[in-house]
């Protein structure tokens, strides 16, 4: 498969189409823009459909009824829309419905600002809606990665029946790098025969009904069974990068776009000596705990947490694992303010050169 | 000839309100739902017109045509 | 010699609604209306959040349920992927025109092709009776007890002549259902409507005038009074826009 120059928005949308999206419903706001726009012209192109809605409060229902109908449903936005989605999104998970749902964050809280920033951990990981509901979170660090997310992101949603949270950020969505891009899948709709409410020509089956709402006995089962997948998910589903870990003795932890400065300077730093490795979350949620809980504390001596948030937001759930195990140091930007490589770079080195007792 | 469901039905009386020759009344006997349910005070009188059959919310009356089966 | 069945899109077993409410006998003319068109075995019921959401258990077809005042956007989603389908969507007026006005306004507006059947009695039922968009200028609820005052509530929402107002909807129409001509009327009008849809025409709407004796506190006979006198005179029954008449 040949490398092409992409943009990041555009390849997730491209690799959607190709992982099988055939609806999309979204509302404009920035920097998720590119999405929509090529999905615009991309979806009727693969016999799929596309609509803007006027809000993104519509436009979650409508990627509630599309799944409902057995079609893989995708939409897209930023911090403030993906609020707006909540109730939606709880809607989609009690009714157990697949979709995909990408967040291309920016800074916040309130409209915040339209630049890159990672604040947005807590509602995608903690609570994406009420009920208590959770999503599996995905948080790529180049357009790669995240065309390889949107590829399957669907197979895990349907098989969870649940939908599938993509948490990158306004930088990974704005940027173009190479990207190889996967085949088209060939999707004939049966897979979710089992139970959406399509009625396939000829087809005779019983009247079924996909609703959000349930007798109180029924709900309680539908919670306890949700309770057995995220025990299911964190045995088998966590996605971690774990860099230089083995003799490192202050070990970063980053996601996403941070997490490649993060790089950067460990490799610079690692040259002049100094041990430093990383872990990388790929899936938030499930979060990577062993990575964390196994480390050698006799031979680390701190835990570097650097987000485009303040405060750190990954840090509590850092903390749970490490325990008091390590001192947890955490550095970064938020609101939009982005990192370079040399900031970065000085603040692990003062932090390994104890220069921030 | 009007067929009631007597289980369906809810009391309301909108078909005795309805009923062009005023032949149904609500009886004294109560469904297993606890509701008084309507009655044919003269059978004979009866047009089959559905009226009662169209205005009961509940569907709770079919009107046969033709004869008695 | 008329004859009259029960449709086959609804339960043998009584509604969950109160005695003598009107969302039965919408729901019933409904289940007649889908039958009519011969689309019982696959017509796509979208259910709001209201007192209509107790047809989860009275209706026999394909269902989904919708957040409250999201039903036309859930219906957008289905249909669009679903065009051979017939979908409706009955909400109520909490549900279609205060949380769902722009759902409802924006559907109407890019003329999606599905039905949606709209039960205005003034009122929240579901919830025991709170003011809602529809409620009538000094009618009383548990949220405006000294009647509806115009100063700070504003005044009841026309939903058949907003939506008739724009380009897009094929058959905008309001009926009554508290005489048996206008059930019957009501009848003929979801028909024709659901034909429009099979027919690819476009977005239709259908305003049903109906009653709450629970909470309007009247009985299920005097509804049917205060109708004519009070909710008639201000939702006027008649087809406000039907671009199928004038071919």
């Amino acid at each position: 498969m040949a490398k092409i120059l992409m943009k990041g928005c555009e390849a997730v949308a491209e690799a959607a189409v190709r992982g099988g999206c055939r609806f999309f419903a979204g509302y404009p706001i920035t920097p998720q823009n590119e999405i929509p726009e090529y999905l615009s012209w991309r979806l009727p192109e693969v016999g799929g459909a596309f609509v803007q809605g006027e809000s993104e409060v519509a436009s979650i229902s409508m990627v509630y009824g599309a799944s409902a109908g057995g079609t893989r449903a995708m939409t897209s936005s930023s911090g403030p829309g993906i609020s707006l989605k909540a109730e939606g999104i709880s809607y989609l998970s009690s009714t157990k419905l697949p979709a995909f749902i990408v967040n291309v964050s920016r800074g916040g809280p309130g409209l915040g600002s339209i630049q890159p920033a990672q604040q947005d951990y807590l509602q995608a990981t903690k609570a994406m809606g009420h009920g208590g509901f959770r999503l599996m979170v995905f948080a790529p660090a180049t357009v790669q990665e995240a065309v390889d997310i949107a590829y399957d992101a669907f197979e895990y949603a349907e098989r969870d029946r649940n939908p599938v949270l993509m948490l990158m950020d306004g930088c990974l969505g704005a940027i173009m790098e190479t990207v190889e891009l996967p085949p088209m899948k060939d999707i004939t709709g049966k897979e979710t025969a089992a139970w959406n409410v399509k009625r396939y020509p000829g087809e005779k089956r019983s009247p079924r009904a996909l609703t959000p709402v349930y007798p109180e006995m029924f709900l309680e089962y539908e919670n306890k069974q949700r309770a057995k997948m995220y025990e299911a998910w964190q045995k088998n589903d966590v996605k971690v990068e774990e860099f230089m870990l083995g003799d490192a003795e202050y070990v970063v932890a980053a996601y996403g776009i941070t997490a490649r400065l993060a790089k950067e300077a460990i490799l610079r730093l690692r040259a002049e000596g100094f041990r430093v490795g990383m872990i990388r979350p790929i899936t938030l949620y499930p979060f990577p705990k062993k990575s964390f809980d196994g480390l050698d504390y006799s031979l680390v001596k701190g835990i570097i947490d650097i987000e485009l948030a303040i405060p750190a937001q990954m840090r509590d759930d850092i903390a749970l694992e490490v325990k008091d195990r390590a001192p947890i140091y955490e550095f970064g930007h938020s609101g939009g303010i982005l990192m370079n490589d040399e900031d970065t770079y000085a603040q692990i080195k003062k932090i390994v050169t104890g220069g921030d007792k | 000839m009007i067929k009631l469901n007597e289980i369906m039905c809810k009391g309301c009386s909108f078909c005795v309100k309805y009923c062009p020759q005023h032949i149904l009344e609500l009886g004294k006997e109560r469904n297993r739902k606890g509701h008084f349910f309507p009655h044919l005070t003269d059978g004979d009188k009866c047009v089959s017109c559905a009226i009662c059959a169209v205005i009961c919310p509940e569907g709770a009356i079919e009107i046969e045509s033709g004869e008695e089966e | 010699m008329a004859e009259y069945k029960r449709a086959s899109s609804i339960l043998s077993t009584p509604s969950g609604f109160c005695p003598g409410c009107m969302h039965s006998t919408a729901i019933k003319i409904i289940a007649e209306a889908v039958d009519a068109v011969g689309q019982s075995e696959t017509a796509m019921h979208i259910l709001p959040v209201g007192c209509s959401t107790l047809n989860l258990a009275y209706w026999k077809g394909d269902m989904i349920g919708a957040a409250h005042g999201r039903a036309s956007a859930v219906a957008t989603g289905f249909k669009r992927c679903a065009p051979d389908r017939l979908v409706f969507a009955y909400q109520g007026d909490g549900d279609l025109a205060a949380i769902g006005l722009a759902e409802i306004m924006s559907a109407a507006n890019r003329g999606e092709n599905f039905t949606v059947i709209f039960a205005n009695n003034q009122t929240y039922g579901m919830t025991g009776g709170q003011m809602a968009p529809t409620t009538l200028v000094g009618q009383k609820t548990t949220t405006c007890r000294e009647g509806r005052n115009p100063e700070s509530m504003g005044y009841p929402l026309k939903m058949c002549e907003l939506i008739s107002n724009l380009e897009a909807p094929y058959f905008v129409a309001r009926y009554a259902l508290n005489t048996p001509k206008g059930v019957i009327d009501a009848r003929k009008g979801i028909t024709k409507a659901f034909k429009y849809q099979l027919e690819g025409k476009g977005f239709t709407f259908i305003e049903l005038l109906t009653n709450c004796p629970t909470n309007w506190k009247l009985s299920p006979l005097a509804t049917i009074d205060y109708m004519n006198s009070n909710t008639i005179p201000y939702f006027v029954p008649g087809v406000y826009k039907d671009k199928g008449a004038q071919l």
